[in-house]
C-alpha cells in the first residue's frame, strides 16, 4: 500500500478534512506555503485545482480563483516546477484537481510521470468521462501510481455507483446535493437519503462529502455519513480576505475543526 | 451514411460526451430516448405540421438573378429567413420542445448569441406554455439589444452572463451550471452542433429538413436534385450542418463552410476555429477549438455575435479532417460589404451571419453553369444598429 491516499484511509476514517485550493491564487508563488501551513493545521489531505478559462462545473468564487491564477501565469508546467521537491518535507496525500483540456494538451502520458515524479497521488478531473478513461487512459494511471477519484451525485444510479467504485481508487467523491461548487446550499438541502443509500452500500472505496461544505456544522453534518468532507470554495474565499497567508489558512482550519 | 455519429457520438475522432458526473443521468436520458422519441409516428406528424403551419416550411429556394449576374454563376438562397423568428434556429428548437415534452421536463434552458436561438427557444416555451431561462453574455445583450426585448416579451427570463469575454461561450459554460444545478426538470435546448453526445447528432438532424427542401426544390428549378456547390456560415455549424446533411453522401457536391475570421485569421481579433485552433475538448464535446500551449481556451472575436465561438460541432471538425467539406472564412469587412450588395442587388437584408457566407462567393472558383446554393440563415433585422453605424444610413 504506497498510495498516500490508501494509507491515510487505513489509518483513519471519520472526520477527514480535506481542502481545494487553486494553485496560483492569491499569488503565483504560494502554492508550496499553503500546502505547508495546511499540513500544520493537521489537514488530512490536500486537493491542488489546476487553473482552467472554463470551469463549467464550478461556481463563482472557483472561477474567479482560476480567472486570477490564469492572469498570475499558473500553468502546468509552472506548478510541476513548484511541486518538484515537495515530497522532501510534505507528507499528506496530494491531489491535482481540474480539467481535461489542459491535461490533453500537456499529454495525458507525461502528465502522469510528472505526477509520479513529483509524489502526487491521486486525480480528479470532473470532466474525464468513466469511458474514455477506461479506454484510453488506465494504463497511464496505473504506472504511475494514482489513483483516478470519481464523482457521484444523488441522481447517480446503484448500478452506476457499483461501476464507479469498481473503476476508480482512492475514495469515492459524493457530491452533497445536486450543484457546482460554491453555492451556498445549507445544511438542510443535504441529500440524506442519498447519503445513507451511499452507507449501507459496502463499497470498496471510502467516500468523502464535497460541493457546499462551508463552515464547522456542514462539515460536521457531512461527517456523520462518510469518512469525512471536502472544503473547497469557502477556503478560496477564505484566502481573498486581506491579512498573511499563514493566519488566514489557520484562522479558516480552526473555524471548521474546533 | 457515411458521416453520421456513431453510438458514443463520435464522427471520426470528434464528438463523445466528456460530461461531468453531474449531467450523466440527464444524458444518458437523452442518449437513450432521443432516435426512438424522433422517429416515432406521432413525433413526426407533429413536428411535421409545425414546420409548416408555424414555421412556414418549405422554406423558398430563390433564384437571386442579380446576384447570379454579378458573380457570373448561378446562385440560388435558401431562405430560412423567411421563417418565423426568422432564422433556422426554430426548425432545432421545434424538435426539442416536443422531446423535452414528451420526456415530462417543466423547465427549459438556453444559451445564446446572437439572440435567434433565444428568441426561437423562448418561442417555443410561449408555444408550449414552459418556463423559458436564456443565458446570453453580457456582450451580446448590449449588442443584440432587439431580440433581448423579444425574448423577454415572449415571457422568458434573460439571464446577462459577466464571466469571460460575455459571449456565446461563457452563455453555453452558465447554461451547463444552471443544468447541473437543476437536474431533475430540466432540459437544456443547445442551439447548435455542439455540446455532449447527442446534442450534434440531434440538432443536426432537427436541421436537416434545410438539404431535404434544398433536393426536391432544386430539383423542381433545374431537373437536379443536387447542386454544384452549398455555402452556410459556420459558428458552432448548425446551419451549415443542415444544409450539408442531405448531401454529405454525394461527393458530387462541394461542401464550403465560412467562419468568422473577424479582423483576419492572423491577428488575435478571430473567431475562424478551423483555420487558427486544434484539437481539444470544449462544452463536453472532443472538436477543433481556439487554445493557447497550455490548453486554456482563448477568447474569439467576431462583429457577429452568432459567430463569436472559440469551437466547432465534431461533425464539421470531422469534414475538415477528412477532406469531404472545404471551410473558407471571410473578415469583418468582407462580410458587411457582402450584406450591403445582397441588399442593393436582391432586396434582401441578410443577418450578419448568413453575410458571411455570401461573403465566400468571390473566393470559391464559381463557373458560369455551376449551380451554387447559399443557406442564407437568418435574417438582418437584429442587425439594423451594426449596419447603420457602419455605412452610415
Amino acid at each position: 500500500m504506497n498510495n498516500r491516499i490508501d494509507q491515510l484511509f487505513a489509518r483513519k476514517n471519520k472526520n477527514i478534512l480535506s481542502v481545494y485550493f487553486t494553485a496560483g491564487f492569491p499569488e503565483i508563488d504560494q502554492t508550496i506555503p499553503i500546502i505547508e501551513q495546511l499540513e500544520k493545521q493537521g489537514v488530512d489531505l490536500v486537493e491542488i485545482g489546476m487553473p482552467f478559462s472554463d470551469p463549467t462545473a464550478d461556481g463563482p468564487t472557483i472561477q474567479k480563483s482560476s480567472d486570477v491564477a490564469l492572469k498570475n501565469g499558473m500553468t502546468l508546467e509552472v506548478l510541476f516546477t513548484q511541486l518538484k521537491d515537495i515530497r522532501k518535507h510534505i507528507k499528506m496525500p496530494l491531489i491535482l484537481m481540474g480539467y481535461i483540456n489542459p491535461v490533453l494538451q500537456y499529454g495525458m502520458e507525461k502528465f502522469c510521470g510528472q505526477c509520479r515524479d513529483c509524489g502526487i497521488d491521486g486525480l480528479i478531473i470532473p470532466d474525464l468521462p468513466l469511458d474514455e478513461y477506461n479506454a484510453h487512459f488506465t494504463k497511464f494511471f496505473e504506472d504511475a501510481g494514482i489513483h483516478n477519484i470519481l464523482l457521484i451525485t444523488p441522481q447517480t444510479s446503484e448500478a452506476r455507483i457499483l461501476e464507479i467504485d469498481r473503476n476508480s481508487g482512492g475514495f469515492i467523491y459524493m457530491v452533497s446535493s445536486s450543484s457546482t461548487t460554491g453555492t451556498g446550499k445549507k445544511v438542510e438541502d443535504f441529500r440524506t437519503d442519498y447519503f445513507e443509500r451511499l452507507q449501507s452500500m459496502n463499497l470498496k472505496n471510502p467516500r468523502l462529502i464535497g460541493f457546499g461544505i462551508s463552515d464547522r456544522e456542514t462539515f460536521a453534518n457531512a461527517c456523520k455519513y462518510a469518512s469525512g468532507a471536502i472544503i473547497g470554495s469557502a477556503f478560496v474565499k477564505a484566502l481573498q480576505q486581506e491579512g498573511i497567508l499563514e493566519s488566514k489558512i489557520d484562522g479558516f482550519i480552526q473555524s471548521i475543526k474546533g | 451514411m457515411k458521416y453520421t455519429a456513431d453510438e458514443n457520438g463520435y464522427y471520426g475522432e470528434f464528438g463523445g460526451a466528456w460530461i461531468p458526473e453531474m449531467m450523466y443521468t440527464n444524458i444518458l436520458e437523452l442518449k437513450t430516448r432521443y432516435l426512438e422519441i424522433i422517429e416515432s409516428e406521432s413525433f413526426i406528424s407533429e413536428f411535421d405540421s409545425l414546420m409548416k403551419d408555424y414555421v412556414g416550411r418549405p422554406s423558398p429556394l430563390y433564384y437571386a438573378p442579380r446576384l447570379s449576374e454579378h458573380f457570373q454563376s448561378k446562385i440560388y438562397l435558401k431562405r430560412e429567413d423567411l421563417n418565423h423568428t426568422g432564422s433556422h434556429k426554430l426548425n432545432n428548437t421545434i424538435g426539442q420542445i416536443l422531446l423535452a415534452q414528451t420526456l415530462g421536463k417543466k423547465r427549459i434552458i438556453a444559451e445564446t448569441g446572437a439572440g435567434q436561438h433565444g428568441l426561437a427557444t423562448a418561442t417555443v416555451c410561449a408555444l408550449k406554455g414552459l418556463k423559458c431561462v436564456v443565458y446570453m453574455g453580457a456582450l451580446d445583450v448590449k449588442r443584440q439589444e432587439p431580440n433581448v426585448r423579444k425574448m423577454k416579451m415572449l415571457g422568458a427570463e434573460v439571464v446577462p452572463v459577466y464571466s469571460g469575454n460575455m459571449t456565446l461561450k461563457d452563455a453555453t459554460n452558465e447554461a451547463m451550471r444552471d443544468w447541473i444545478n437543476n437536474p431533475e426538470d430540466t432540459h437544456y435546448i443547445i442551439g447548435s452542433v455542439v455540446g455532449p453526445h447527442p446534442y450534434p447528432d440531434m440538432v443536426a438532424r432537427f436541421q436537416s429538413v434545410i438539404s431535404r427542401e434544398t433536393r426536391f426544390q432544386l430539383a423542381e428549378k433545374t431537373g437536379s436534385e443536387l447542386p454544384d456547390r452549398v455555402f452556410a456560415c459556420v459558428g458552432g455549424g448548425s446551419n451549415a450542418a443542415g444544409a450539408f446533411y442531405h448531401f454529405l453522401d454525394d461527393p458530387s457536391v462541394e461542401l464550403i463552410g465560412v467562419e468568422a475570421a473577424g479582423m483576419g485569421v492572423h491577428t488575435h481579433e478571430t473567431a475562424a476555429t478551423l483555420a487558427v485552433g486544434s484539437t481539444g475538448v470544449l462544452h463536453a464535446a472532443r472538436t477543433i477549438l481556439m487554445q493557447n500551449a497550455d490548453g486554456q481556451i482563448t477568447e474569439p472575436y467576431s462583429i457577429s455575435a452568432g459567430l463569436d465561438y472559440p469551437g466547432i460541432g465534431p461533425l464539421h471538425a470531422h469534414l475538415f479532417k477528412t477532406g469531404r467539406a472545404r471551410y473558407l472564412n471571410a473578415t469583418d469587412e468582407e462580410t458587411l460589404n457582402a450584406a450591403l450588395q445582397l441588399t442593393q442587388l436582391e432586396g434582401i437584408i441578410p443577418a450578419l451571419e448568413s453575410a458571411h457566407a455570401l461573403a465566400a462567393l468571390p473566393k470559391a472558383g464559381l463557373k458560369p453553369e455551376d449551380v451554387n446554393v447559399v443557406c442564407l440563415s437568418g435574417r438582418g433585422d437584429k442587425d439594423m444598429q451594426t449596419y447603420l453605424d457602419h455605412f452610415g444610413y
